[in-house]
């Protein structure tokens, strides 16, 4: 039986007729193949227009429809509902773009008309073979799955686990807290970050929806959203956590010192260790690359020393899987190692320090005691802060770090308020962006309190004195871009504004979860403005820096929104699933495998009794990489088939309006093709 | 960005084929990348060759070779193949794999008399309207010089 088709050509205002004539391409779909009736109307979107649709559906047994106004990415679903409404399956529709693709771009009314028309007769063409298709529901497991402990994890953790879900809390390092238990004070409160965040740290371990899993790492998913099978691997503690009280002896009995990560390399911790006593859990860690039990076989201080027996060197890392619905990403961010950028001597010049270091030379637990003190143990007398370190750099990164210019004001105060008014702060900017609340008013106290801001990015630090005053100092060699001058200034110490960049396993991260990342190497967002938390992975969800540079409270913020987004999922128990993906005709298929390896989400299977490949619809995205390979035609992509797309293309090329292609007319005949 | 707006062609005469030459391009674009900078470009009122017409695909990714050749010989002057940059793609590496074909389809055009210029891949990101514009007109005044193709001769047929 053939198709009934209507075919409904919207004038958007004026935004489609000023340019197109919209009843004139109503009349030309009118007497295209299977058209039954073809109407214009003002605005097709609003409830009238919507409205004609149905009725014609229902008294002319219309079995397609044809929409021509706006992109399908706008009102694609509102004219599919229509259709449902009506009485016919949703994807028996088609919607063709002639505002965005056609009236808005084509200046001439004549060449937009005819580029109008063919439009419509492409999807008149493609609209006959349309199938009906039928989304599957799915149920949702409640719990969900968040990874990475800091700020962002933790908050997507608390707000999940305060809804009643169950939330499994996967956290890399010994202790959750990330970042952020590293930092002193935060812009532009001067908030004691650790006052601030151990709170939330200690309500994570007391939660008791939560299960804290540290020294843990996922190492496996499989499943589609809703229903996630997550495979991780506990690394072991060497510390029993349920004996141990915490008390410290051990840490202070090993004999083995190396430099502490924690500390940013500018402290030293013992091989068993823990971040700060405000650590959650507290209980310290060996790391076995340094133990001497471990390295040499004998040593044994701590397990001799623990009053409670807590050390167990026998350990062995075990896996364990757990179900979930839902998962939220919230991984953090990794500082450029500054090394990269050689004119600035990190590494080379012991009082050249990176943003992070600086956090810690400040911090009341940190190795120095709070105090600002170069590594001869005297107070700088002049500081410089370099802005931009590897951020708003085309060598480096293109894009801005958000954060090093408040964090390097809250320097600029805070060496003055330790260290004294005296002490002469100097920061060579770029540009000043203090975007967020309170961050303006920040930057000009800084002012009044007397720091120096010169705009520029400076060329090199050396040690090279041209002059007696600059002896025994680091020396920072630039240009003043508003004065238009070069600069050199003496500093007893210098400051990196290091950028912040995507976790160094970022891509294997991005493998695991079957996630994308952008250019710059975070993890790819759904959309830019209205998805910023959500992935093109369903049930998937980001939170915090591992989307991109952000500072503490749009990390806070972002990860409230991905544990909503979550949440919304979990709490309703089912999803709807698109049935727009591949599809192997078992009487095509030769069983070559090819589609197999291409599979970017391992959705296709081998049926060994059949010999044939067989697509797990549930785990299959509809990406098309099967189908367009597949060397039999057997792998095809429901609603976009090879049918549909030839048709298309045939009614987009033939038969070519007379006023814009004579040629094509011409050439369109039988004995092409 | 270049802009093709005003074009004189279509008011010469038909009697002079090279000046009345306009080009029937097909363009496969994905949904995520390319089509959204589509209409962002629509949004941004950037003028366009109305020469390119567009068809959705999820990705590049399932741009079977067929349907391009199927499209040169349907009477499709040229072809444009437009996706997410390297490393975007929706779909995890959907462009890597049209990138190949594309690569591949390019070398056999030429053997049966298709100029490999007649098929484009470019990489057009959601936010890029005005490097889709440029692209578009471009690419048609490229195919304009190219002159229209001869799918008569064609040695396959």
């Amino acid at each position: 039986m053939p198709s009934r088709i209507g075919v409904y050509v919207c004038h958007c205002g004026t935004n489609i007729a000023g340019r197109v004539d919209s009843a004139g391409v109503a009349r030309f779909a009118a007497g295209l193949k299977n058209v039954v009736v073809a109407r214009d109307y003002k605005f097709m979107c609003s409830d009238p227009g919507q409205d004609m649709i149905i009725k014609d559906i229902r008294e002319m047994g219309l079995t397609r429809v044809v929409v021509a106004s706006c992109s399908p990415r706008l009102h694609e679903k509102t004219f599919q509902k229509a259709c449902q409404r009506g009485g016919i399956n949703p994807f028996l529709f088609q919607m063709t773009c002639i505002r965005e693709h056609c009236s808005w771009v084509v200046i001439d009314p004549t060449e937009a008309t005819a580029k109008a028309r063919t439009l419509v007769a492409a999807a008149v063409a493609r609209v006959n073979y349309h199938d009906e298709l039928y989304s599957r529901v799915e149920s949702v497991h409640p719990d969900v799955l968040v990874v990475g402990g800091g700020i962002a994890g933790i908050q997507a953790a608390l707000d999940i686990a305060k809804s009643g879900h169950k939330v499994h809390l996967v956290e890399r390092g010994p202790s959750i807290g990330g970042h952020m238990a590293q930092f002193d004070k935060t812009f532009p409160t001067l908030d004691c970050a650790a006052c601030i965040s151990t709170p939330k740290m200690v309500a994570v371990a007391q939660e008791t929806n939560i299960n804290l899993m540290t020294l843990s790492e996922v190492v496996e998913v499989k499943g589609y959203v809703g229903n996630y099978t997550v495979r991780i691997r506990n690394n072991p503690r060497y510390v029993n956590q349920d004996l141990c009280t915490g008390c410290g002896l051990c840490m202070e009995k090993c004999p083995k010192k190396v430099p502490s990560e924690f500390e940013e390399g500018i402290g030293t911790r013992k091989a068993i260790h823990r971040n700060s006593p405000q650590s959650v859990p507290n209980t310290p860690v060996i790391d076995p690359s340094v133990c001497l039990q471990f390295v040499k076989g004998k040593c044994g201080a701590c397990k001799k020393y623990c009053p409670s027996g807590a050390i167990d060197f026998e350990q062995q890392e075990s896996f364990l899987e757990v179900q979930v619905g839902t998962i939220v990403l919230a991984t953090g961010f990794d500082i450029l190692d500054p090394g990269s950028l050689s004119q600035y001597g990190f590494g080379r010049y012991p009082e050249v320090y990176t943003g992070l270091q600086f956090e810690r030379l400040n911090n009341a637990v940190g190795p120095t005691g709070g105090k600002i003190v170069m590594k001869n143990g005297r107070a700088p007398e002049s500081v410089a802060i370099l802005h931009c370190v590897g951020s708003r750099d085309a060598n480096h990164h293109e894009y801005c770090s958000r954060v090093c210019c408040m964090y390097a004001l809250k320097y600029d105060h805070l060496i003055k308020d330790k260290v004294g008014h005296h002490v002469r702060v100097f920061n060579f900017y770029i540009d000043m962006r203090c975007f967020g609340k309170g961050y303006e008013e920040f930057y000009r106290r800084v002012q009044e309190e007397g720091v120096t801001f010169i705009r520029g990015r400076p060329a090199e630090i050396t040690d090279q004195a041209q002059s007696p005053e600059e002896e025994g100092k680091l020396v920072v060699v630039g240009e003043d871009t508003l004065l238009g001058r070069p600069v050199r200034l003496a500093v007893d110490m210098v400051v990196l504004c290091t950028a912040m960049e995507p976790r160094r396993d970022a891509a294997e991260v991005a493998r695991i979860f079957g996630i994308s990342q952008g250019q710059d190497g975070f993890f790819l967002e759904e959309h830019p403005k209205l998805g910023p938390v959500s992935t093109a992975t369903d049930g998937i969800f980001l939170a915090g820096t591992c989307q991109g540079p952000k500072d503490i409270p749009d990390a806070v913020a972002h990860a409230a929104g991905g544990a909503g987004q979550a949440l919304a999922l979990a709490a309703r128990g089912e999803v709807s699933i698109s049935p727009t993906v591949s599809w192997i005709n078992p009487d095509i298929c030769v069983g070559c495998k090819i589609c197999i390896g291409l599979c970017a989400y391992s959705a296709i299977e081998f049926d060994e009794r059949r010999k044939v490949s067989v697509i797990n619809e549930a785990m299959c995205k509809g990406c098309g990489s099967c189908a367009g390979h597949c060397p039999s035609g057997a792998a095809q992509v429901r609603h976009f088939n090879e049918r549909q797309i030839f048709a298309e293309l045939e009614g987009l090329l033939r038969p070519a309006p007379p006023a814009l292609e004579p040629r094509v007319a011409e050439a369109a005949g039988p004995d092409v093709a | 960005m270049e802009e093709i707006s005003v074009r004189q062609e279509t008011a010469a005469p038909l009697g002079s084929p090279e000046a009345s030459f306009e080009p029937a391009i097909v363009a496969f674009v994905c949904n995520w990348c390319t089509y959204t900078a589509a209409d962002l470009a629509g949004t941004a009122r950037m003028v366009q060759s109305p020469n390119v017409r567009l068809i959705r695909m999820m990705c590049t990714g399932m741009v079977d070779p067929k349907y391009i050749i199927k499209a040169l010989l349907s009477g499709a002057d040229a072809v444009l193949v437009s996706g997410c940059h390297p490393g975007d793609c929706h779909y995890i590496n959907g462009n890597y794999k049209a990138r190949r074909r594309m690569k591949l389809l390019k070398e056999i055009l030429p053997r049966f008399g298709i100029d490999e210029r007649r098929l484009k891949l470019t990489w057009v990101g959601a936010s890029e309207g005005n490097e889709f514009a440029a692209t578009v007109n471009r690419f048609a005044a490229e195919i304009k010089e190219l002159g229209p193709i001869d799918t008569r001769r064609l040695p396959l047929l």
